[in-house]
């Protein structure tokens, strides 16, 4: 007979529950599951993960470049355009598909004892998947286009970790509320969409009427990401988001914004997760 | 009970659902009536759960519908949190509420084994390093490069289950799954439960099907409307788990003639064995033909009835059944007066040993018309003594393939 193992309680579900390790490879499985799947079946398969954003740039470029001549006075506007709406796609897509995955994926939360917070996790991670691929093609595009490599682009990183974290935050919040309010997904339609035109994408900051240019930096920390990135990828020469946001000390008020908006998460996350199996 | 090691702890496990009247609340009416309490229902789905499973025991938790079984099966899975009490489990517990939890029907068999692996608690890599072993078992060696969405449910099956069985858990935890696939699917099943049984593992299957308890746990226990009924040995637990679906139909009008036997809408009479000279008998001999004779008398309308005998040893195993529906008759309807005589014919290949026989009748698959355990009883004789449960005409032939023997013969 083999050894007998300490009993150990059964906690039930939780966000976090099952062990670090544990939690990581669900996590990894099933993005990467999600990410083999989101293409699949169509001819063009993976290469959609490029052809996308580029088709989506091509548009804004044509609207905003040649139609409006909205971009003429901003420096390298076509790659700023195409960098911008590769993060920001991943910021959109990433949540906006996180918010039904609890109710997606029922059958395992209700079958298996489950760290609640992989699933949105997992549809962060094959949103990731997605962003590395499209990256790798955006700096191709960059160099191609005559711009000259700079080491401020090893930097990119330091934009990426607090985009993630926030895509992480919008994730986990969203999909706990949408297992009791059903609302969440269109109300998140429109705000996603406000948050397209409110964060420096489609434009560069220093477009923005000075009164509210600061106003702008500091509730939207989305355009904080992307204006630093202008600096380090696109233009040495624009503002950074230090200056932008007034200044000095002003920056840590979206960082706290955006630290909020991740604790938030956590803790509602947390105190819906013993539940959702229920309520699904 | 001989001392073993707990493997599962229920201590006054109590679990409640509050159902609100209507499911989803939108935002709007949270607004709009910031202060209304959701009208809600209480659902007491445990109350006051206990009971321990030993290592290394095939314990059976049965149930009706609706009688908190599978709500006791998720909080000892953690998929539901307890409201009250504890549960502990020693070692690694895994959860088969359904087979193939998270297979994907886009992807091939080695995919889903790696995805399922990673579900119930292993690396990818373990996962992975385990592929071969479970094809081998699901007897799939020829189907890998396939999608699952290609295979047939069968094959599913197969794969689904060889995870299961080869997931290394301490503690199985089996919801009904196996009512899926036939009969033979079920024994290959119920074979691998006893070895892992064997290997010390504990196995908890939770089902409606008494039967199934009956056939394969070695201890069980009966859940109603949350609270434990019954616990003990499953024949027993089996006899609770009939009065209690008796009570529930209400108006039963158990004719008690003795202890134990049921009826509601029909009345078993007379059971009595027939031998050889076609007069009622006590014993028959072995190899002479054998008749089962019952009178069955219908006091209600019966719907899809179906009627059937079983031959029992002194131990209670099974030696024999057979029923209407087994083979594969469809009965009339019985009308309220209705008289039946049943006649079953049989050679005596039975064992030299006393044999009962029960006599049941149901109104479809599972309420219970009429049970009369024991019924009759009736003794085998003859000489041809061999073990086992049966005496089966056999031939039997032993040749010596040397020539010794003409070595012998031969001056």
């Amino acid at each position: 007979m083999s050894s007998v193992a300490a009993p150990r309680r059964v906690r039930g579900p939780s966000a976090f529950g099952g062990g670090l390790r544990r939690t990581l490879y669900l996590t990894w499985i099933i993005g990467l599951t999600e990410y083999r799947l989101t293409y699949f079946g169509s001819a063009l398969g993976y290469l959609w993960a490029l052809m996308r954003p580029l088709m989506l740039f091509g548009v804004l470029y044509v609207v905003f470049s040649k139609i409006v001549k909205f971009g003429d006075d901003i420096v390298n506007y076509p790659m700023l355009l195409l960098f911008n709406i590769v993060l920001f796609n991943f910021f959109a897509d990433a949540s906006t598909r996180a918010v039904t995955s609890l109710v997606d994926r029922e059958a395992i939360v209700r079958k298996m004892h489950f760290p609640g917070m992989v699933i949105p996790f997992a549809r962060v991670l094959s949103g990731g998947m997605n962003l590395a691929v499209s990256l790798v093609a955006v700096f191709i595009f960059l160099l191609a286009y005559g711009i000259n490599p700079r080491w401020t682009w090893l930097l990119l990183p330091l934009l990426l970790v607090p985009l993630v974290l926030l895509t992480l935050a919008v994730a986990m919040l969203l999909s706990a509320l949408f297992v009791r309010f059903r609302d969440v997904a269109p109300i998140w339609a429109v705000i996603s969409s406000a948050l397209f035109y409110g964060s420096p994408v489609l434009y560069a900051i220093d477009k923005v009427p000075e009164d509210y240019r600061q106003v702008l930096m500091l509730v939207n920390p989305l355009a904080d990401i992307l204006e630093q990135g202008r600096r380090w990828v696109i233009d040495p020469n624009a503002e950074g988001a230090i200056a932008a946001a007034g200044g000095g000390a002003w920056i840590l008020v979206p960082v706290a914004l955006g630290l909020g908006v991740l604790a938030l998460a956590v803790w509602v996350f947390n105190h819906e997760a013993p539940r959702i199996a229920e309520r699904l | 009970m001989n001392g073993r090691a707990t493997a599962v702890g229920v201590a006054g496990v109590s679990k409640t659902f509050r159902i609100p009247r209507q499911h989803i609340m939108s935002l709007k009416e949270r607004a709009l009536h910031p202060f209304k309490r959701v009208q809600v229902t209480d659902l007491h789905a445990l109350k006051d759960v206990s009971f321990e499973i030993e290592q290394g025991e095939f314990f059976g938790i049965a149930g009706r519908n609706g009688s908190g079984k599978s709500t006791l099966l998720k909080c000892m899975a953690g998929v539901y949190r307890v409201d009250q009490g504890e549960i502990t489990v020693a070692g690694r517990l895994v959860p088969f509420i359904e087979l193939g939890v998270g297979f994907n029907q886009e992807m091939t068999a080695l995919d889903n084994v790696v995805i399922n692996g990673v579900m119930m608690g292993m690396s990818p890599r373990e996962a992975q390093r385990r592929f071969h072993a479970v094809v081998g078992f699901a007897e799939l060696e020829g189907f890998l490069d396939l999608k699952l969405k290609n295979y047939s449910s069968g094959m599913q099956v197969r794969l689904a289950f060889a995870l299961m069985v080869q997931a290394d858990a301490d503690v199985l935890l089996i919801d009904e799954v196996l009512a899926v696939g036939d009969a033979a699917f079920q024994q290959k099943c119920f074979d691998a439960f006893h070895d892992l049984r064997e290997r010390g593992k504990t196995v908890v299957l939770v089902t409606h099907d008494m039967q199934m308890v009956e056939r394969f746990c070695q201890r069980a226990m009966l859940l109603d409307h949350g609270v434990v009924a019954d616990i003990g040995d499953p024949p027993s637990v089996a006899r609770r788990y009939l009065e209690l679906n008796f009570e529930e139909a209400g108006e039963a009008e158990v004719t008690a003639a003795r202890p134990g036997d049921l009826s509601h809408g029909v009345a078993i009479g007379d059971v009595w064995v027939e031998g050889q000279d076609g007069r009622r008998a006590d014993s028959v001999g072995q190899g002479d033909p054998l008749v089962i004779r019952a009178e069955i008398e219908s006091l209600a309308h019966i719907d899809d009835p179906e009627v059937g005998v079983t031959i029992h040893d002194e131990s209670g195993a099974v030696v024999f059944g057979t029923t209407t529906r087994e083979l594969g008759r469809e009965e009339e309807p019985f009308q309220r007066g209705d008289r039946l005589s049943l006649r079953i014919a049989l050679r005596n290949d039975l064992r030299p040993a006393r044999y009962y026989v029960d006599c049941g009748v149901h109104e479809g698959t599972h309420r219970v018309a009429a049970f009369r355990p024991r019924a009759t009883d009736f003794l085998v004789f003859g000489n041809r003594a061999q073990s086992g449960l049966v005496a089966l005409e056999h031939t039997f032939e032993l040749e010596r393939q040397s020539d010794r023997t003409e070595a012998a013969t031969t001056p």
